[in-house]
């Protein structure tokens, strides 16, 4: 497969998981920033879901409700592109990145737009749609202030919510500074910084013709396409221009208004711990004389209809993007989200990461569903309750297919296997294990070779008990 | 001399890591259990509940094991486990591996739940802090089940574990596969242990203490890991005591 037929959820020339985990674990500025933001946001998080007694009912139906639109997706599309279209706006279909950014590019030259502000940027990262559009003659302009700050730095996402949460603030005003013409005075104080990119925003809102947004859910009742954020910003882009193009993926359908009450509740308290967000937006296809003359909508699939196919890998659709597995998640914490080398980081990322893509034998893509400790956390706080832990186990199952029927851990694996699938074979080697005791020394092993050299590089083994349990019964009571 | 509890036929499952490498955990249930009045039987042919091979990716070769245990264990009417992690496998994942078990029990699960006892007697005079296990604490809900056990125990000072919930980093064949990321998390509950003053660690699971354990152990921090289990076997009469450098 070459690279254009790549899917580029997973960012070319990704290292595997361990490798650029410990790079990032290097980056002592890195885990200061990461720690302290997912500290507080956890915190807050746990509070403001403990304030609703029907928290768990709401995940139900959370739960309840996407699975029936997973089940139903052809149905709840069709009426979707119905309604959609019966309100003025246009549909589109796309199949992968490359469709989907050339029927935005088209629509964008056909607008006469030489730049695209944008809002809610995930699905269009996934798709790789800023460099389609930078390689058409198109400049987008992020408009979160976080994506910006990842734009204007050169830089990648590292979080679904928080895209800048690696930066702290004396290195996004270094960023600022270098990117904003007359900032030169510009302080690291978070009141400037704002004022900076507000400053730098409004021209770029008053002059674009063309707005490109994802969404957060769909109605498919009504064709309604909703947005939820905290800045202005996306209302500026969604009512401002004179075109409006979202990017959505397929999975993002909730069949009624009734549905969407249940979400727009239990997003902001998952993701960024409010109660109700600061703006949510919706909008019907077109309304003469009130925003956007030309509303497109691209639905895009992109490994999504695969995803569906596996029943136990397909809830990973029901995801959100709250984020809120990220901020619990140990890994994450230590990692930050560029070593997971997706747009989509975290727990959720690897399990929707490597099942979009969906090749197994891509050794960055076969890394990250083994990059958790399988703890268990992110579960606990999934708004949808997606099993992250057992799906990535079901990944690991299809890594490990993946992988050469030979290597030394599938050998190891099938030999250990077979040892303790017979009892007796399982009792002699426990009596080999004893011999282990010659490389310890007072009952602890310090260093052995690889690859047990990867635990005892950090931690001591303890040795094999001299008689094991098994022995001991056998001879005092067997 | 207490009176046979009417628990019927109970098993202990040792697991292979407690019985390879940690006896005295699985001679302190022994005892304990015997002590509150049950007979134990250990059958022979147990040896692993395939969890590694599951976690790993190894589904088919988790599937004897899993079938070897189901095998050994049926017909008791409890089978009790000093791991949370196995008693998680067994109980939630044998069934998606079409393997049946029988009613099994992480060992705070079945002193509270079917033996009805949170004081079970025991005297063990040593600061003591508890780590909940994420399998223990997410997959089988124990919830403070392992500290009602310990608020009882005579002589225990029980000091709180910051950041008790967050995952050591062991993850069975994490610690290898992300060797650097699983320390990093290691370094940070260390470093939590160490905050509490504790002169004792302990758990439900010894693969979580061997990880701390290995850690501590590199430190010389002089904070012992032992297993729930071999707290609460531990009497004035029979004390348990503390190893001098090894096990």
């Amino acid at each position: 497969m070459g690279d254009t037929a790549r899917n580029p959820v997973t960012w070319l020339g990704s290292p595997a998981f361990p490798t650029a985990a410990k790079t990032a674990l290097a980056d002592d500025q890195l885990r200061r920033n990461l720690k302290h933001a997912t500290g507080l946001i956890r915190t807050k998080r746990a509070g403001a879901v403990a304030e609703l007694p029907d928290w768990e009912q709401l995940r139900l139906s959370g739960e309840a409700i996407k699975d029936d639109v997973l089940a139903n997706l052809d149905t709840y599309l069709l009426r979707f592109e119905e309604s959609v279209a019966a309100r003025g706006g246009t549909v589109h279909w796309a199949r992968d990145a490359a469709e989907a950014n050339e029927i935005v590019l088209r629509l964008a030259r056909e607008a006469g737009a030489d730049e695209v502000v944008k809002i809610k940027s995930m699905a269009t990262m996934e798709i790789g749609l800023n460099e389609a559009l930078q390689a058409g003659g198109v400049t987008p302009i992020e408009t979160d202030l976080a994506e910006l700050i990842v734009q204007l730095g050169n830089d990648r996402p590292s979080h679904i919510l928080v895209p800048a949460i690696h930066r702290n603030r004396t290195e996004i005003r270094d960023i600022f500074k270098a990117a904003m013409p007359g900032t030169e005075d510009l302080t690291d104080e978070p009141v400037e910084l704002a004022a900076a990119a507000r400053a730098f925003l409004r021209r770029k809102f008053l002059s674009a013709k063309v707005a490109v947004s994802g969404a957060n859910f769909g109605v498919a009742e009504t064709g309604s396409v909703v947005v939820v954020e905290s800045e202005g910003n996306g209302r500026m882009c969604l009512t401002l221009p004179e075109t409006l193009i979202t990017v959505m993926g397929i999975e993002k359908l909730v069949p009624t208004w009734q549905d969407l009450e249940v979400f727009l509740q239990l997003l902001p308290r998952s993701s960024t711990a409010e109660r109700m967000n600061p703006y949510t937006s919706v909008w019907t296809g077109v309304t003469p004389g009130d925003g956007p003359r030309d509303f497109h909508l691209v639905l895009v699939d992109n490994g999504r209809t695969d995803t569906l196919a596996s029943t136990v890998g397909r809830q990973a659709l029901r995801c959100i993007r709250c984020s809120a597995c990220l901020n619990v998640c140990p890994v994450y914490e230590r990692t930050g989200g560029q070593a997971y080398g997706s747009v989509y980081p975290g727990p959720i990322g690897a399990i929707l990461a490597p099942q979009l893509g969906g090749d197994m034998h891509d050794k960055h893509a076969a890394s990250l569903p083994f990059a958790s400790s399988l703890c268990g956390a992110c579960f606990e706080v999934c708004p949808v309750r997606i099993d992250i832990p057992s799906v990535l186990v079901h990944l690991r199952a299809k890594a490990v297919e993946a992988k050469p029927k030979y290597s030394p851990e599938a050998i190891g694996m099938a030999a250990m296997s077979w040892v303790m699938a017979g009892p007796r074979r399982f009792r002699a080697a426990q009596r080999l294990a004893v011999a282990g005791r010659l490389l310890s020394r007072g009952g602890r092993i310090r260093g052995l070779p690889f690859p047990g050299s990867k635990w005892t590089d950090s931690r001591d083994l303890p040795a094999p008990a001299k008689e094991s349990f098994s022995a001991w019964w056998k001879r005092t009571r067997g | 001399m207490p009176t046979e509890r009417a628990t019927g036929r109970v098993a202990l499952f040792a697991t292979c890591l407690t019985d390879t490498f940690f006896p005295d955990t699985a001679r302190a249930v022994v005892r304990l259990l015997e002590r509150l009045g049950c007979s134990v039987e250990f059958p022979q042919d147990q040896t692993c509940c395939g969890q590694m091979h599951f976690n790993t990716g190894y589904r088919a070769k988790a599937v004897p094991l899993a079938r070897n245990v189901a095998s050994v264990f049926a017909g008791y009417d409890a089978v009790v486990v000093p791991s949370g992690s196995c008693a998680g496998m067994v109980r939630h994942v044998y069934p998606d591996l079409s393997v049946t078990p029988g009613p099994v029990y992480e060992l705070s699960e079945f002193l509270i739940d079917v033996l009805g006892i949170e004081d079970v007697g025991a005297y063990f005079p040593h600061r003591v802090t508890y780590h909940p296990t994420c399998h223990s604490l997410r997959m089988l809900g124990v919830g403070d089940k392992p500290l009602r056990l310990l608020r009882a125990v005579r002589g225990l000072d029980l000091v709180e574990l910051p950041a008790a919930e967050s995952c050591c980093g062991f993850g069975g064949t994490f610690a290898l596969k992300n060797a650097d990321v699983s320390s990093a998390m290691l370094a940070d509950k260390m470093s939590c242990v160490l905050d509490t003053g504790a002169d004792v660690l302990t758990a439900g699971d010894n693969s979580c203490l061997m990880h701390m354990g290995g850690g501590l152990s590199r430190l010389q921090a002089g904070v012992h890991p032992v297993h729930l289990a071999e707290i609460l076997a531990s009497t004035e009469e029979e004390p348990w005591v503390t190893p001098l450098a090894t096990r």
